[in-house]
């Protein structure tokens, strides 16, 4: 986890708001620093995380997470982490038919694709252990990313059931919190990229989004990060709040500083 | 990413001393071996594969594209388990000569090739690849001295006889051990080292059957078969590591022509709302999905500007690793531009990978711009 990021959201791994929708997103940039940052910030806070990661490998996040402090092989060793690899899985379930229902089986289906199986294996993965005592402090889903299940095949209006099932168990039922990174194509006019991403944006309580900078590659400011609270369900009217900085991008870590105040510039 | 194709740099492992004392008065030091945490013994063992070397970033595999100067600007080179994906210029003149530049490097580095073609067949492909360029007078001097060498070969020596226990040391330098070579284009690849590489072609009209078997998933049906053929090569020939391969470790190159052109049964190319307009991003990321798992690298070529549909391009970009667009000047108005008189088109390096890493290198000249010379293909930076 960035601590930058951390002090920004006024979050810390010791006080955890539960029952949150997060939506991050990117455009014209790569935003997956914010995937890491959530990863190790959940692991490192004790909750039970199921990552449903469809675009890299294991080894690539776990890398990674070893430069910000969470070793993910434990993690999922010790029962903390429960990994889909989705690379992986989609080579299992499209070479070699399985028997019983895959959380990918959507890859062998014709048109606009089902879910549901993918939805049964979080809920599994997430659910809490009867014994009684919580061993983790609050559930969490990490989905990396939404928007290569549309390249997949599935329906924009699938991929937001899916979001719906999965906030009304983690998020309402048990507790937890739902994270979900959603590509934003821009002037590509990919609209069920739009619909999808619009969508979520609506439904969410904190939307991350990260921008490359209007004016176009720069090598000490990598882009630039706006930060929506959205307290929809509090009866005064709070007005959304709103924050934007720049960013940088280093070995292991991020640092965020606001506009125009880039080190290199003053 | 195969977990044994990537080692970080900051975890050298060490071998450490053991130290036992035994009854009879002589202690053995004992040196353990490597410690075989999955990178690091990885690592050691697969820097060995001729043509790869690891990436000072961050211990990354890499392999060469063929030309030196787009391994530059790719930050040394091709990532293995990657996907390259070239966007052809609108004529397609210049893409299918950095195609062949990487089949190519793979010969000379003794990589097995694998060839996809819906229009070409590869045999025909291997034919026309450059030749490569070896130092000709060395070659000729180390004939020479091959055979002196045999004559002197059972002389002893009488002071540095240690040497004499060491193996022969090989005098010619070994070319395919170098990473990144120049090709001519003017000339063409020496028929034996085609005849001694090893390759295999899927040519699309052989390998599809008239009666079409109705299959599940909305893959076009070529499409099916190229990744069939592809998880076949792989798992026989032992790239993902499923056999134990009694012989050294090698690289699988696999490079796929004119991908979601209409020869390949896609429609993305005529038509905008197309009925399977996610077949080719499927097959992407299947694609992605083989690559990863096993140790190879692909090349792939696409005709983006004749895909009309834009969100198609954005999906197959995002489901690539290394994306690079040729613009070739010819036909449009920037021919007569006088800034570019001396040059052929430009070069887009549009998306580079981060893998096991936060940040990427992206070099800082945004303006490239490529010229075919007679021998030579090179990119320079323009303006």
């Amino acid at each position: 986890m960035f601590p930058e990021l951390n002090n920004l959201l006024n979050t810390t791994p010791d006080q955890v708001e539960q029952g949150k929708l997060t939506l991050l997103c990117d455009a014209k940039t790569d935003g997956s620093f914010l995937v890491h940052h959530f990863l190790s910030f959940y692991l490192k806070a004790n909750c039970k995380v199921c990552f449903v990661a469809l675009i890299q490998s294991f080894s690539h996040y776990n890398i990674v997470g070893q430069k910000l402090g969470v070793s993910l092989t434990t993690a999922r060793e010790c029962g903390q982490l429960v990994f889909l690899e989705g690379l992986k899985s989609a080579v299992d379930v499209f070479f070699r038919p399985q028997e019983e229902p895959h959380p990918l089986q959507f890859l062998r289906e014709a048109n606009s694709g089902n879910l549901q199986p993918l939805y049964e294996f979080v809920q599994e993965a997430l659910k809490p252990m009867d014994s009684g005592e919580a061993a983790w402090r609050c559930p969490v889903l990490l989905v990396d990313d939404l928007s290569v299940l549309l390249s997949l095949g599935v329906g924009a209006v699938a991929v937001l059931d899916f979001v719906h099932y999965c906030r009304a168990t983690v998020c309402r039922e048990w507790k937890g919190n739902v994270v979900a990174l959603v590509h934003d194509s821009g002037d590509a006019e990919d609209e069920e990229n739009d619909i999808l991403l619009n969508g979520l944006g609506h439904q969410s309580h904190l939307i991350l989004r990260a921008e490359g900078l209007a004016t176009g590659f720069c090598k000490d400011v990598h882009g630039q990060l706006r930060i929506l609270w959205r307290r929809s369900s509090q009866p005064t009217a709070q007005r959304d709040r709103s924050l934007t900085y720049q960013y940088k991008i280093q070995d292991k870590n991020v640092s965020f500083f606001a506009k125009g105040m880039s080190p290199a510039v003053l | 990413m195969a977990a044994a194709a990537t080692c970080s740099t900051g975890t050298r492992s060490t071998g450490s001393m053991v130290v036992a004392a035994s009854r009879n008065n002589v202690t053995s030091f004992q040196r353990r071996g490597p410690r075989t945490s999955g990178t690091d013994s990885g690592c050691s063992r697969l820097v060995s594969i001729s043509g790869t070397r690891p990436s000072v970033r961050n211990g990354q595999l890499l392999v060469s594209t063929g030309l030196p100067a787009l391994d530059q600007l790719l930050g040394g080179g091709l990532a293995v388990g990657t996907v390259l994906l070239i966007e052809e210029d609108k004529y397609n003149i210049y893409s299918p000569l950095l195609f062949k530049y990487f089949l190519a490097e793979g010969i000379v580095t003794g990589h097995t090739l694998l060839v996809a073609s819906a229009k070409e067949d590869p045999a025909d492909i291997l034919q026309e690849l450059p030749a490569p360029l070896l130092d000709d007078n060395c070659k000729k001097e180390c004939d020479e001295d091959i055979c002196n060498h045999k004559t002197e070969s059972n002389v002893k020596m009488k002071i540095a006889w240690r040497y004499q226990l060491l193996p022969k040391i090989e005098a010619r330098p070994v070319s395919s051990s170098r990473f990144g070579h120049y090709y001519d284009v003017s000339k063409r690849i020496p028929q034996e080292l085609i005849e001694a590489s090893k390759w295999h072609g899927f040519f699309l009209p052989e390998k599809i059957s008239s009666t079409l078997n109705e299959d599940p998933c909305s893959l076009n049906h070529g499409y099916i078969k190229l990744l069939q053929f592809i998880q076949n090569i792989i798992y026989k020939e032992g790239f993902d590591g499923s056999n134990p391969q009694k012989k050294q470790k090698n690289i699988l190159r696999i490079g796929i022509q004119n991908l979601g052109s209409p020869l390949w049964g896609d429609d993305i190319c005529w038509t905008e709302n197309c009925d399977s307009n996610c077949s080719l991003t499927k097959f992407l990321y299947m694609l992605r999905g083989l690559l990863r798992t096993s140790l190879s690298a692909c090349i792939i070529t696409v005709p983006t500007h004749l895909i009309q549909n834009k969100a198609i391009i954005a999906r197959v970009t995002n489901l690539s690793d290394t994306v690079v667009g040729l613009e070739s000047f010819i036909g449009s108005e920037k021919e007569t531009n006088p800034l570019y008189k001396d040059y052929h088109g430009l070069i887009h390096i549009r998306q580079i990978p981060q893998l096991n890493n936060l940040i990427c290198d992206v070099s800082d000249v945004k303006d490239l711009a490529f010229k075919l010379k007679r021998k030579l293909f090179t990119i320079e930076p323009c303006g």
